[in-house]
């Protein structure tokens, strides 16, 4: 039977590891491909890069970290961040990544999933899709058809049925794209799988967005892999058993050494989730 | 020296290091002569099935791969490299494959006609890491326990005609064929480049192998 994936996330700067909170503060944690290494004996199932180095020039120094880990792990390899070109991907792919994450170039240009998922195949390609919960929109009612004018608010649509908007730029902007419906388009689009970050809960530690994974993994046939607010072991098992996620990604929890992957994977099997030990 | 075939189908350089950490050397290669020259002949490939039959031909390759097979050396086919070994394949509309081995190509396809919040629905592709059944042994299976996991992404998978070639089977919504053995080839769904140790396991054991 397929098992669950456990997926430790790495966030690259200028060929070095570090774990922002919330995309804001960033602590140096050491050498990618040392962490790779560990994770890979550990038991991780695949590994995710995302480099977040601002600068487009110092790509060189990501494509060599790329190149060193292909040489020295045996696991699937998922690299992301700033990816805008065909040519973008096809130097990834050549210095070893085994797939792809691309967030703001698919909502800028949807056509690019379709391009890519063309030129290199739908398995390499992830649409990481970064999710905000809509806040409720209250309107002021009009009330001059009563006669009398006094304010009251009404609580929109938004407020009764959960929704979210899809954010790009490093969760800066929203893009005003309704993340399920963005979901269902990628899948069209020739994505692989959704990378699903949820950006309300990514740094809390408080576990993941289980209305939005649930919601999201229902609406397409594709993988989707959790993402954002993982403290705990026991929120990986509600993202497989409350949220359908087919994969979890996790940074801190492992990163810190607070739980290796192989007490994660042990927890997950006791509990009846199936994984690979 | 293990020759592995290079026709701009996909990541070649796991299946380059995995050889080269179990300590086989090997080429990438899309020169007939050294295909003609190696003692082991890999055929890899990730993306469109069709895509893959047009860069061969395009690259003058389907004859040398031919040729290696007849000659009898040792021939591993990894993904892709296995559905191009069949006789057609139904992605994107019929494709005609190289047929070595008779039957041809699926994709997967489920009821999701049922689904719960308790039951869910199989995802396609198939991705991530599932187990395989052992029915026969090649000697690339040599010392890889029953059961053990390796890495899959696929959507399609083989349906051989002759049941007497499979080597693994795998579940997923049905018990599907995840590797074939042949005399000197065996051919394998699964990513043993990418499966850590058990996969590291196979690529030795297939060097090992005499041609």
């Amino acid at each position: 039977m397929l098992t669950k994936r456990i997926i430790p996330c790495l966030d690259v700067k200028d060929g070095r590891v570090v774990k922002g909170i919330s995309f804001v503060q960033l602590r140096d944690a050491g050498d990618p491909v040392e962490c790779a290494k560990a994770y890979e004996e550990q038991g991780a199932d695949e590994l995710v890069y995302l480099d977040i180095t601002a600068s487009h020039e110092k790509r060189k120094i990501f494509l060599d970290v790329v190149e060193r880990t292909a040489a020295e792990v045996s696991m699937p390899l998922t690299v992301g961040g700033g990816i805008r070109t065909l040519e973008d991907i096809k130097e990834l792919l050549h210095a070893g990544a085994d797939k792809v994450s691309i967030n703001t170039a698919a909502v800028e240009n949807p056509e690019f999933i379709k391009m890519a998922a063309e030129r290199f195949g739908s398995q390499c390609i992830v649409v990481a899709i970064d999710a905000k919960r809509r806040e409720a929109q209250w309107n002021l009612a009009d009330t001059s058809s009563m006669g009398e004018t006094f304010k009251y608010y009404t609580p929109s649509t938004a407020a009764l049925v959960p929704a979210w908007d899809v954010y790009t730029h490093g969760g800066r902007k929203n893009s005003g794209k309704d993340a399920i419906l963005w979901a269902k388009e990628v899948e069209k689009l020739g994505a692989g799988e959704i990378l699903l970050t949820s950006m309300d809960k990514d740094g809390t530690k408080e576990g993941y967005d289980l209305d939005l994974t649930y919601n999201i993994s229902e609406a397409v046939s594709i993988p989707v892999i959790a993402s954002g607010g993982a403290g705990q072991l026991e929120h990986l098992y509600l993202a497989f058993i409350e949220g359908m996620a087919d994969a979890v990604l996790a940074a801190s929890i492992f990163h810190f050494g607070e739980f290796t992957i192989r007490q994660a994977k042990t927890f997950l099997k006791e509990k009846g989730i199936n994984i690979r030990l | 020296m293990i020759a592995i075939i290079d026709y701009d189908m996909g990541n070649l350089r796991s299946v380059q290091k995995g050889f080269e950490r179990v300590g086989h050397t090997c080429i990438v290669t899309r020169n007939p002569k050294d295909i003609a020259n190696a003692s082991h002949v890999v055929l890899p490939g990730v993306g469109a099935f069709k895509d893959c039959m047009d860069n061969l031909r395009n690259y003058g390759l389907i004859e040398p791969i031919l040729s290696a097979i007849n000659s009898g050396k040792p021939f591993l086919g990894i993904c892709l490299g296995l559905q191009l070994l069949f006789t057609e394949s139904e992605e994107f509309g019929k494709h005609k494959g190289l047929d070595i081995i008779k039957g041809k190509v699926i994709k997967f396809s489920f009821d999701t006609q049922h689904e719960t919040r308790n039951t869910q629905h199989l995802k396609i592709p198939h991705m991530g890491w599932n187990d395989i059944k052992i029915e026969r042994r090649p000697p690339a299976l040599q010392d890889i326990a029953d059961g053990s996991y390796f890495y899959f992404v696929h959507s399609y998978y083989v349906l051989p005609k002759d049941g007497s070639v499979v080597a693994t089977k795998t579940s997923y919504g049905i018990d599907f064929v995840s590797s074939i053995w042949k005399d000197n080839i065996f051919a394998c769904q699964f990513h043993p480049e990418k499966s850590q140790k058990v996969g590291q396991r196979i690529l030795k054991n297939f060097g090992d192998m005499n041609p």
